[in-house]
Protein backbone atom coordinates (compact mmCIF):
# COMPACT_ATOMS: atom_id res chain seq x y z
CA UNK A 1 0.00 0.00 0.00
CA UNK A 2 1.37 3.39 -0.90
CA UNK A 3 1.24 6.46 1.31
CA UNK A 4 2.38 10.02 0.87
CA UNK A 5 4.21 11.57 3.78
CA UNK A 6 3.46 15.26 3.36
CA UNK A 7 5.97 17.39 5.20
CA UNK A 8 4.93 20.77 6.52
CA UNK A 9 7.57 23.14 7.78
CA UNK A 10 7.73 26.53 9.46
CA UNK A 11 9.55 29.51 7.88
CA UNK A 12 12.42 28.93 10.36
CA UNK A 13 12.87 25.36 9.16
CA UNK A 14 12.87 26.53 5.54
CA UNK A 15 15.58 29.08 6.30
CA UNK A 16 17.74 26.53 8.15
CA UNK A 17 18.04 24.61 4.89
CA UNK A 18 20.26 27.31 3.46
CA UNK A 19 22.72 27.97 6.26
CA UNK A 20 25.79 25.84 5.63
CA UNK A 21 26.73 25.69 9.31
CA UNK A 22 23.44 24.09 10.31
CA UNK A 23 24.57 20.66 9.35
CA UNK A 24 22.13 18.82 11.62
CA UNK A 25 19.17 19.67 9.39
CA UNK A 26 20.69 18.16 6.26
CA UNK A 27 22.48 15.34 8.10
CA UNK A 28 19.30 14.22 9.84
CA UNK A 29 17.42 14.23 6.54
CA UNK A 30 20.20 12.37 4.78
CA UNK A 31 20.23 9.66 7.47
CA UNK A 32 16.45 9.38 7.40
CA UNK A 33 16.40 9.04 3.64
CA UNK A 34 19.09 6.37 3.75
CA UNK A 35 17.30 4.36 6.41
CA UNK A 36 14.04 4.59 4.49
CA UNK A 37 15.75 3.58 1.26
CA UNK A 38 17.57 0.65 2.88
CA UNK A 39 14.31 -0.62 4.37
CA UNK A 40 12.89 -0.92 0.87
CA UNK A 41 9.88 1.33 1.60
CA UNK A 42 11.02 4.38 -0.36
CA UNK A 43 9.21 4.93 -3.68
CA UNK A 44 9.78 8.57 -4.52
CA UNK A 45 10.06 11.95 -2.95
CA UNK A 46 11.50 15.41 -3.17
CA UNK A 47 11.89 18.55 -1.17
CA UNK A 48 10.09 21.63 -2.49
CA UNK A 49 11.49 25.13 -2.89
CA UNK A 50 10.45 27.70 -0.27
CA UNK A 51 6.75 28.72 -0.31
CA UNK A 52 7.46 32.24 -1.62
CA UNK A 53 8.62 30.72 -4.90
CA UNK A 54 5.17 29.29 -5.50
CA UNK A 55 2.71 30.82 -7.92
CA UNK A 56 -0.97 30.09 -7.59
CA UNK A 57 -3.41 30.13 -10.45
CA UNK A 58 -7.17 29.81 -10.58
CA UNK A 59 -9.72 30.30 -13.34
CA UNK A 60 -13.24 31.32 -12.37
CA UNK A 61 -15.95 32.32 -14.84
CA UNK A 62 -13.29 32.46 -17.51
CA UNK A 63 -11.25 34.95 -15.55
CA UNK A 64 -7.71 34.09 -14.69
CA UNK A 65 -6.49 34.85 -11.21
CA UNK A 66 -2.80 34.60 -10.55
CA UNK A 67 -1.01 35.19 -7.33
CA UNK A 68 2.52 35.04 -5.96
CA UNK A 69 3.08 32.64 -3.14
CA UNK A 70 1.44 29.48 -1.88
CA UNK A 71 -2.26 28.60 -1.99
CA UNK A 72 -2.93 28.54 1.74
CA UNK A 73 -1.85 31.36 4.01
CA UNK A 74 -0.71 29.27 6.97
CA UNK A 75 2.42 29.35 9.07
CA UNK A 76 3.45 25.82 8.22
CA UNK A 77 3.78 25.19 4.50
CA UNK A 78 4.27 22.11 2.38
CA UNK A 79 8.02 21.60 2.24
CA UNK A 80 8.31 18.26 0.54
CA UNK A 81 6.82 14.84 0.13
CA UNK A 82 7.86 11.22 0.25
CA UNK A 83 5.97 8.29 -1.24
CA UNK A 84 6.42 5.07 0.69
CA UNK A 85 5.25 1.52 0.06
CA UNK A 86 4.35 -0.18 3.32
CA UNK A 87 1.96 -2.89 4.50
CA UNK A 88 -0.20 -0.67 6.70
CA UNK A 89 -1.01 2.77 8.01
CA UNK A 90 0.62 1.72 11.30
CA UNK A 91 3.91 1.12 9.51
CA UNK A 92 3.59 4.42 7.64
CA UNK A 93 3.00 6.28 10.91
CA UNK A 94 6.12 4.67 12.33
CA UNK A 95 8.19 6.07 9.48
CA UNK A 96 6.43 9.43 9.75
CA UNK A 97 7.43 9.62 13.42
CA UNK A 98 11.07 9.01 12.50
CA UNK A 99 10.96 11.80 9.92
CA UNK A 100 13.06 14.73 11.17
CA UNK A 101 10.19 17.11 10.38
CA UNK A 102 7.92 15.33 12.87
CA UNK A 103 9.84 16.91 15.74
CA UNK A 104 9.92 20.47 14.38
CA UNK A 105 7.05 20.61 11.89
CA UNK A 106 4.15 18.36 10.93
CA UNK A 107 4.03 15.18 8.87
CA UNK A 108 0.71 14.19 7.36
CA UNK A 109 0.28 10.59 6.25
CA UNK A 110 -2.15 10.19 3.39
CA UNK A 111 -2.87 7.01 1.40
CA UNK A 112 -2.51 7.35 -2.36
CA UNK A 113 -5.71 6.73 -4.30
CA UNK A 114 -4.85 3.91 -6.73
CA UNK A 115 -8.50 3.44 -7.78
CA UNK A 116 -8.84 7.05 -8.89
CA UNK A 117 -5.44 6.77 -10.58
CA UNK A 118 -6.60 3.72 -12.51
CA UNK A 119 -9.70 5.55 -13.78
CA UNK A 120 -7.64 8.54 -14.83
CA UNK A 121 -4.78 6.69 -16.45
CA UNK A 122 -6.62 3.96 -18.31
CA UNK B 1 -22.47 25.86 45.89
CA UNK B 2 -19.12 27.40 46.75
CA UNK B 3 -15.92 27.23 44.80
CA UNK B 4 -14.26 25.14 47.46
CA UNK B 5 -16.94 22.47 47.64
CA UNK B 6 -16.91 22.29 43.86
CA UNK B 7 -13.15 22.04 43.86
CA UNK B 8 -13.23 19.38 46.58
CA UNK B 9 -15.84 17.37 44.71
CA UNK B 10 -13.87 17.59 41.48
CA UNK B 11 -10.66 16.50 43.16
CA UNK B 12 -12.40 13.63 44.90
CA UNK B 13 -13.90 12.47 41.63
CA UNK B 14 -10.49 12.57 39.99
CA UNK B 15 -8.93 10.62 42.82
CA UNK B 16 -11.68 8.02 43.06
CA UNK B 17 -11.76 7.68 39.28
CA UNK B 18 -8.04 7.09 39.23
CA UNK B 19 -7.89 4.67 42.13
CA UNK B 20 -11.14 2.84 41.61
CA UNK B 21 -11.69 2.86 37.87
CA UNK B 22 -10.27 -0.59 37.25
CA UNK B 23 -11.91 -2.05 40.36
CA UNK B 24 -15.30 -0.74 39.31
CA UNK B 25 -14.99 -1.81 35.67
CA UNK B 26 -13.77 -5.24 36.73
CA UNK B 27 -16.59 -5.72 39.18
CA UNK B 28 -19.26 -4.47 36.79
CA UNK B 29 -18.10 -6.69 33.95
CA UNK B 30 -16.94 -9.84 35.72
CA UNK B 31 -20.25 -11.60 35.16
CA UNK B 32 -21.57 -9.83 32.08
CA UNK B 33 -18.17 -9.85 30.28
CA UNK B 34 -19.40 -6.62 28.72
CA UNK B 35 -16.50 -4.21 29.20
CA UNK B 36 -17.92 -1.51 26.94
CA UNK B 37 -21.20 -1.43 28.87
CA UNK B 38 -19.35 -1.30 32.18
CA UNK B 39 -17.18 1.57 30.98
CA UNK B 40 -20.13 3.49 29.59
CA UNK B 41 -22.02 3.03 32.83
CA UNK B 42 -19.06 4.15 34.89
CA UNK B 43 -18.46 7.24 32.82
CA UNK B 44 -22.12 8.11 33.19
CA UNK B 45 -21.81 7.64 36.94
CA UNK B 46 -18.75 9.90 36.98
CA UNK B 47 -20.65 12.54 35.02
CA UNK B 48 -23.51 12.32 37.50
CA UNK B 49 -21.05 12.69 40.35
CA UNK B 50 -19.74 15.86 38.75
CA UNK B 51 -23.17 17.47 38.98
CA UNK B 52 -24.35 15.92 42.25
CA UNK B 53 -21.35 15.98 44.55
CA UNK B 54 -20.64 19.72 44.43
CA UNK B 55 -24.32 20.32 45.29
CA UNK B 56 -24.93 17.65 47.92
CA UNK B 57 -21.42 17.13 49.19
CA UNK B 58 -19.08 14.22 48.58
CA UNK B 59 -20.72 10.97 49.74
CA UNK B 60 -19.17 9.10 52.62
CA UNK B 61 -18.17 6.18 50.44
CA UNK B 62 -17.57 7.67 46.99
CA UNK B 63 -16.65 4.34 45.44
CA UNK B 64 -19.89 2.68 46.57
CA UNK B 65 -21.86 5.68 45.35
CA UNK B 66 -20.24 5.36 41.90
CA UNK B 67 -20.91 1.64 41.82
CA UNK B 68 -24.59 2.12 42.59
CA UNK B 69 -24.92 4.91 40.04
CA UNK B 70 -23.11 2.82 37.42
CA UNK B 71 -25.40 -0.13 38.07
CA UNK B 72 -28.46 2.02 37.59
CA UNK B 73 -26.96 3.25 34.33
CA UNK B 74 -26.44 -0.31 33.10
CA UNK B 75 -30.01 -1.26 33.96
CA UNK B 76 -31.35 1.85 32.23
CA UNK B 77 -29.38 1.06 29.09
CA UNK B 78 -30.51 -2.54 28.96
CA UNK B 79 -34.16 -1.50 29.51
CA UNK B 80 -33.85 1.19 26.91
CA UNK B 81 -32.60 -1.30 24.36
CA UNK B 82 -35.61 -3.49 25.11
CA UNK B 83 -33.54 -6.60 25.00
CA UNK B 84 -34.43 -7.48 28.53
CA UNK B 85 -35.05 -11.14 27.93
CA UNK B 86 -31.60 -11.93 26.63
CA UNK B 87 -30.03 -9.79 29.31
CA UNK B 88 -32.15 -11.04 32.17
CA UNK B 89 -29.28 -12.87 33.90
CA UNK B 90 -27.21 -9.71 33.68
CA UNK B 91 -29.99 -7.61 35.11
CA UNK B 92 -30.54 -10.05 37.88
CA UNK B 93 -26.88 -10.00 38.82
CA UNK B 94 -26.80 -6.26 38.83
CA UNK B 95 -29.98 -5.93 40.84
CA UNK B 96 -29.01 -8.38 43.52
CA UNK B 97 -27.41 -6.10 46.00
CA UNK B 98 -28.46 -2.80 44.58
CA UNK B 99 -30.75 -2.11 47.55
CA UNK B 100 -28.05 -2.85 50.06
CA UNK B 101 -25.47 -0.08 49.95
CA UNK B 102 -23.41 -1.58 52.77
CA UNK B 103 -22.81 -4.66 50.70
CA UNK B 104 -21.38 -2.66 47.87
CA UNK B 105 -18.86 -0.91 50.10
CA UNK B 106 -16.89 -4.11 50.31
CA UNK B 107 -17.16 -5.46 46.82
CA UNK B 108 -14.44 -7.89 45.79
CA UNK B 109 -11.43 -6.80 43.76
CA UNK B 110 -11.76 -8.51 40.38
CA UNK B 111 -8.93 -6.67 38.67
CA UNK B 112 -6.73 -9.72 38.45
CA UNK B 113 -9.32 -11.46 36.30
CA UNK B 114 -9.61 -8.33 34.22
CA UNK B 115 -5.84 -8.23 33.66
CA UNK B 116 -5.90 -11.84 32.49
CA UNK B 117 -8.80 -11.10 30.15
CA UNK B 118 -6.94 -8.15 28.61
CA UNK B 119 -3.92 -10.36 27.90
CA UNK B 120 -5.95 -13.40 26.83
CA UNK B 121 -4.39 -15.54 24.07
CA UNK B 122 -7.54 -15.08 21.96
CA UNK B 123 -6.94 -11.31 21.85
CA UNK B 124 -4.42 -9.84 19.40
CA UNK B 125 -1.20 -9.39 21.42
CA UNK B 126 -0.86 -5.86 20.05
CA UNK B 127 -4.04 -4.98 21.89
CA UNK B 128 -3.16 -6.41 25.28
CA UNK B 129 -1.54 -3.22 26.53
CA UNK B 130 -4.12 -0.81 25.04
CA UNK B 131 -6.95 -2.84 26.57
CA UNK B 132 -5.31 -2.74 29.99
CA UNK B 133 -4.65 0.96 29.81
CA UNK B 134 -8.26 1.59 28.91
CA UNK B 135 -10.16 -0.81 31.15
CA UNK B 136 -7.95 -0.85 34.23
CA UNK B 137 -6.69 2.72 34.20
CA UNK B 138 -9.44 4.49 32.29
CA UNK B 139 -7.18 6.06 29.65
CA UNK B 140 -9.07 7.28 26.60
CA UNK B 141 -8.51 5.84 23.15
CA UNK B 142 -7.01 9.06 21.77
CA UNK B 143 -4.25 9.09 24.39
CA UNK B 144 -3.55 5.40 23.89
CA UNK B 145 -3.47 5.92 20.12
CA UNK B 146 -0.88 8.69 20.46
CA UNK B 147 1.30 6.52 22.68
CA UNK B 148 1.13 3.62 20.25
CA UNK B 149 1.49 5.78 17.17
CA UNK B 150 -1.75 4.49 15.70
CA UNK B 151 -4.50 6.69 14.29
CA UNK B 152 -7.09 7.47 17.00
CA UNK B 153 -9.93 6.18 14.85
CA UNK B 154 -8.15 2.88 14.19
CA UNK B 155 -7.26 2.43 17.85
CA UNK B 156 -10.87 3.09 18.84
CA UNK B 157 -12.15 0.52 16.35
CA UNK B 158 -9.63 -2.10 17.44
CA UNK B 159 -10.54 -1.66 21.09
CA UNK B 160 -14.25 -1.95 20.30
CA UNK B 161 -13.65 -5.14 18.31
CA UNK B 162 -11.56 -6.65 21.10
CA UNK B 163 -14.28 -5.90 23.65
CA UNK B 164 -16.92 -7.44 21.41
CA UNK B 165 -14.80 -10.55 21.18
CA UNK B 166 -14.45 -10.68 24.96
CA UNK B 167 -18.22 -10.33 25.38
CA UNK B 168 -19.34 -12.70 22.64
CA UNK B 169 -16.37 -14.99 22.26
CA UNK B 170 -16.73 -16.91 25.48
CA UNK B 171 -13.61 -15.46 27.09
CA UNK B 172 -14.02 -16.17 30.78
CA UNK B 173 -13.20 -13.74 33.56
CA UNK B 174 -11.09 -16.02 35.67
CA UNK B 175 -7.64 -16.52 37.07
CA UNK B 176 -6.07 -19.35 35.03
CA UNK B 177 -5.37 -22.64 36.76
CA UNK B 178 -1.86 -23.63 37.82
CA UNK B 179 -1.11 -25.40 34.59
CA UNK B 180 -1.90 -22.39 32.44
CA UNK B 181 -0.86 -19.71 34.87
CA UNK B 182 2.83 -19.23 34.00
CA UNK B 183 2.17 -18.66 30.32
CA UNK B 184 -0.88 -16.50 30.90
CA UNK B 185 0.95 -14.43 33.49
CA UNK B 186 3.81 -13.87 31.02
CA UNK B 187 1.33 -12.21 28.68
CA UNK B 188 0.08 -9.92 31.46
CA UNK B 189 3.63 -8.96 32.45
CA UNK B 190 4.59 -8.44 28.83
CA UNK B 191 1.62 -6.09 28.33
CA UNK B 192 2.50 -4.03 31.39
CA UNK B 193 6.13 -3.84 30.28
CA UNK B 194 4.91 -2.78 26.84
CA UNK B 195 3.30 0.29 28.38
CA UNK B 196 6.48 1.03 30.28
CA UNK B 197 8.61 0.77 27.15
CA UNK B 198 6.51 3.35 25.37
CA UNK B 199 6.57 5.67 28.35
CA UNK B 200 10.30 5.20 28.61
CA UNK B 201 11.00 6.19 25.02
CA UNK B 202 8.65 9.11 25.25
CA UNK B 203 10.62 11.55 27.37
CA UNK B 204 8.28 14.42 26.64
CA UNK B 205 5.11 12.38 26.75
CA UNK B 206 3.85 13.67 30.05
CA UNK B 207 0.28 14.77 29.62
CA UNK B 208 -1.77 17.29 31.58
CA UNK B 209 -2.25 14.93 34.48
CA UNK B 210 1.53 14.65 34.72
CA UNK B 211 1.29 10.94 34.14
CA UNK B 212 3.60 9.27 31.74
CA UNK B 213 2.79 5.77 30.52
CA UNK B 214 5.86 4.53 32.39
CA UNK B 215 4.25 5.62 35.64
CA UNK B 216 0.96 4.03 34.59
CA UNK B 217 2.82 0.76 34.00
CA UNK B 218 4.41 0.93 37.44
CA UNK B 219 0.94 1.50 38.87
CA UNK B 220 -0.35 -1.58 37.04
CA UNK B 221 2.54 -3.68 38.32
CA UNK B 222 1.83 -2.54 41.87
CA UNK B 223 -1.81 -3.56 41.46
CA UNK B 224 -0.70 -6.93 40.14
CA UNK B 225 1.72 -7.36 43.02
CA UNK B 226 -1.06 -6.70 45.54
CA UNK B 227 -3.00 -9.50 43.90
CA UNK B 228 -0.09 -11.91 43.33
CA UNK B 229 2.43 -11.11 46.05
CA UNK B 230 3.97 -14.58 45.83
CA UNK B 231 5.12 -14.40 42.24
CA UNK B 232 8.83 -13.75 41.68
CA UNK B 233 8.48 -12.44 38.13
CA UNK B 234 5.86 -9.86 39.12
CA UNK B 235 8.39 -8.49 41.58
CA UNK B 236 11.11 -8.79 38.96
CA UNK B 237 9.10 -6.66 36.55
CA UNK B 238 8.37 -4.03 39.18
CA UNK B 239 12.06 -3.95 40.19
CA UNK B 240 13.13 -3.56 36.57
CA UNK B 241 10.76 -0.65 35.95
CA UNK B 242 11.64 1.09 39.22
CA UNK B 243 15.37 0.86 38.43
CA UNK B 244 14.82 2.47 35.05
CA UNK B 245 12.42 5.06 36.40
CA UNK B 246 14.99 6.00 39.06
CA UNK B 247 17.19 7.40 36.27
CA UNK B 248 14.58 9.49 34.49
CA UNK B 249 15.97 12.83 35.64
CA UNK B 250 19.52 11.88 34.67
CA UNK B 251 18.71 11.03 31.06
CA UNK B 252 18.73 14.61 29.81
CA UNK B 253 20.89 17.59 30.65
CA UNK B 254 19.49 21.02 31.41
CA UNK B 255 19.25 21.85 27.70
CA UNK B 256 17.37 18.65 26.92
CA UNK B 257 20.39 16.88 25.45
CA UNK B 258 20.48 13.09 25.67
CA UNK B 259 22.90 11.51 28.16
CA UNK B 260 23.64 7.78 27.75
CA UNK B 261 23.52 5.63 30.87
CA UNK B 262 27.29 5.26 31.15
CA UNK B 263 27.69 9.05 31.30
CA UNK B 264 24.83 9.78 33.67
CA UNK B 265 25.56 11.37 37.02
CA UNK B 266 24.46 8.79 39.64
CA UNK B 267 23.76 11.63 42.05
CA UNK B 268 20.76 12.40 39.87
CA UNK B 269 19.30 8.94 40.25
CA UNK B 270 16.51 8.48 42.75
CA UNK B 271 17.85 6.60 45.81
CA UNK B 272 14.30 5.90 47.00
CA UNK B 273 13.27 4.16 43.77
CA UNK B 274 16.55 2.23 43.58
CA UNK B 275 16.09 1.05 47.14
CA UNK B 276 12.54 -0.06 46.45
CA UNK B 277 13.69 -1.89 43.31
CA UNK B 278 16.43 -3.67 45.24
CA UNK B 279 13.97 -4.72 47.92
CA UNK B 280 11.64 -6.31 45.36
CA UNK B 281 14.53 -8.00 43.58
CA UNK B 282 15.85 -9.47 46.84
CA UNK B 283 12.36 -10.64 47.76
CA UNK B 284 11.97 -12.22 44.32
CA UNK B 285 15.28 -14.08 44.51
CA UNK B 286 14.13 -15.76 47.74
CA UNK B 287 11.63 -17.67 45.63
CA UNK B 288 14.54 -19.21 43.69
CA UNK B 289 12.54 -19.06 40.46
CA UNK B 290 14.61 -16.92 38.11
CA UNK B 291 12.94 -15.47 35.07
CA UNK B 292 13.28 -12.98 32.30
CA UNK B 293 12.23 -9.90 34.28
CA UNK B 294 14.36 -10.76 37.31
CA UNK B 295 17.39 -11.09 35.00
CA UNK B 296 16.67 -7.77 33.35
CA UNK B 297 16.21 -6.18 36.76
CA UNK B 298 19.51 -7.73 37.88
CA UNK B 299 21.25 -6.07 34.91
CA UNK B 300 19.80 -2.71 35.95
CA UNK B 301 20.80 -3.43 39.53
CA UNK B 302 24.44 -3.79 38.46
CA UNK B 303 24.20 -0.44 36.69
CA UNK B 304 22.73 1.11 39.83
CA UNK B 305 25.69 -0.18 41.81
CA UNK B 306 27.82 2.52 40.17
CA UNK B 307 26.19 5.05 42.50
CA UNK B 308 28.08 3.35 45.34
CA UNK B 309 31.21 1.93 43.74
CA UNK B 310 31.85 4.51 41.06
CA UNK B 311 32.31 1.86 38.38
CA UNK B 312 30.26 -0.54 36.28
CA UNK B 313 30.83 -4.29 36.49
CA UNK B 314 30.45 -5.00 32.80
CA UNK B 315 31.50 -8.63 33.19
CA UNK B 316 28.57 -9.23 35.55
CA UNK B 317 26.20 -7.47 33.15
CA UNK B 318 27.43 -9.57 30.21
CA UNK B 319 26.95 -12.68 32.34
CA UNK B 320 23.33 -11.76 33.14
CA UNK B 321 22.69 -11.06 29.44
CA UNK B 322 24.04 -14.50 28.56
CA UNK B 323 21.53 -16.06 30.95
CA UNK B 324 18.80 -13.83 29.63
CA UNK B 325 19.46 -14.83 26.00
CA UNK B 326 19.17 -18.47 26.97
CA UNK B 327 15.55 -18.00 28.06
CA UNK B 328 14.61 -14.84 26.17
CA UNK B 329 16.58 -14.51 22.91
CA UNK B 330 15.17 -11.21 21.71
CA UNK B 331 16.86 -8.66 19.50
CA UNK B 332 17.03 -6.30 22.46
CA UNK B 333 18.75 -8.85 24.68
CA UNK B 334 21.28 -9.75 21.99
CA UNK B 335 22.06 -6.11 21.30
CA UNK B 336 22.43 -5.42 25.02
CA UNK B 337 24.74 -8.41 25.33
CA UNK B 338 26.90 -7.14 22.49
CA UNK B 339 27.25 -3.73 24.14
CA UNK B 340 28.07 -5.23 27.55
CA UNK B 341 30.53 -7.75 26.12
CA UNK B 342 32.29 -4.98 24.22
CA UNK B 343 32.72 -2.99 27.43
CA UNK B 344 34.00 -6.06 29.28
CA UNK B 345 36.20 -7.74 26.67
CA UNK B 346 36.67 -5.23 23.87
CA UNK B 347 34.72 -3.98 20.88
CA UNK B 348 35.68 -6.87 18.60
CA UNK B 349 33.85 -9.43 20.71
CA UNK B 350 30.78 -7.20 20.88
CA UNK B 351 30.81 -6.76 17.12
CA UNK B 352 31.01 -10.52 16.64
CA UNK B 353 27.75 -10.87 18.60
CA UNK B 354 26.10 -8.28 16.37
CA UNK B 355 27.44 -9.94 13.22
CA UNK B 356 25.77 -13.19 14.25
CA UNK B 357 22.30 -11.58 14.08
CA UNK B 358 20.49 -12.15 10.77
CA UNK B 359 20.57 -8.89 8.75
CA UNK B 360 16.86 -8.94 7.84
CA UNK B 361 15.97 -8.85 11.55
CA UNK B 362 17.67 -5.52 12.14
CA UNK B 363 16.46 -3.47 9.17
CA UNK B 364 14.28 -1.30 11.40
CA UNK B 365 15.86 -1.87 14.81
CA UNK B 366 17.51 1.37 15.86
CA UNK B 367 19.48 0.22 18.96
CA UNK B 368 21.34 -2.38 16.89
CA UNK B 369 22.65 0.30 14.54
CA UNK B 370 23.55 2.66 17.38
CA UNK B 371 25.60 -0.03 19.16
CA UNK B 372 27.13 -1.19 15.88
CA UNK B 373 28.17 2.33 14.95
CA UNK B 374 29.74 2.87 18.36
CA UNK B 375 31.73 -0.39 18.22
CA UNK B 376 32.95 0.25 14.68
CA UNK B 377 34.05 3.69 15.77
CA UNK B 378 35.96 2.17 18.70
CA UNK B 379 37.72 -0.11 16.19
CA UNK B 380 38.59 2.91 14.02
CA UNK B 381 36.54 1.60 11.09
CA UNK B 382 35.44 5.08 10.08
CA UNK B 383 33.61 4.38 6.84
CA UNK B 384 31.56 1.48 8.17
CA UNK B 385 30.86 3.37 11.40
CA UNK B 386 29.57 6.31 9.41
CA UNK B 387 27.15 4.08 7.48
CA UNK B 388 25.88 2.50 10.70
CA UNK B 389 25.50 5.92 12.32
CA UNK B 390 23.36 7.06 9.43
CA UNK B 391 21.08 4.07 9.89
CA UNK B 392 20.83 4.71 13.65
CA UNK B 393 20.12 8.40 13.09
CA UNK B 394 17.58 7.73 10.36
CA UNK B 395 15.69 5.23 12.50
CA UNK B 396 15.67 7.43 15.60
CA UNK B 397 12.42 9.05 16.56
CA UNK B 398 13.62 11.10 19.50
CA UNK B 399 15.27 14.33 18.28
CA UNK B 400 17.59 14.36 21.33
CA UNK B 401 18.95 10.93 20.42
CA UNK B 402 19.26 12.00 16.79
CA UNK B 403 21.35 15.02 17.82
CA UNK B 404 23.48 12.91 20.13
CA UNK B 405 24.29 10.42 17.38
CA UNK B 406 24.93 13.15 14.81
CA UNK B 407 27.48 14.66 17.17
CA UNK B 408 29.11 11.30 17.88
CA UNK B 409 29.31 10.53 14.19
CA UNK B 410 31.24 13.79 13.76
Amino acid sequence: MQFALLIYESPEAFSSRKSRENDTYISAWRAYHKALFESGAFVAGDPLEVPETGTTIRIRDGKRGIQDGPYADTKEQLGGFTIVDLPSLDAALEWAARCPAASYGVVEVRPLAPEVRRRVVE
Amino acid sequence: MTDTSEELARRTIERVARESYGRLVAYLSVNTRDLAAAEDALSEALLRALTTWPRDGVPQNPEAWLLTAARHAVIDTVRHQQVVSSNEPTLQLLREDIVDPTLSTRFPDERLKLLFVCAHPAIDPNLHTPLMLQTVLGLDAARIAAAFLISPKTMGQRLVRAKTKIRDGGIRFEVPDDKELPQRLDAVLEAIYGAFGIGWDDMLGVDQQGQNLAQEAIWLARVLLQLMAEDAEVRGLLALMLHCEARRAARRDRDGRYIPLSQQDPKQWSPALIEEAERHLAEASKRARPGRFQLEAAIQSVHAERARSGQTEWTAIAQFYRQLIRIWPTLGARTGYAAALAEANGAEQGLAVLDAIEPDQVVGYQPYWAVRAHLLQCLAKGVEASIAYDRAIGLAEDPAIREFLLKKKG
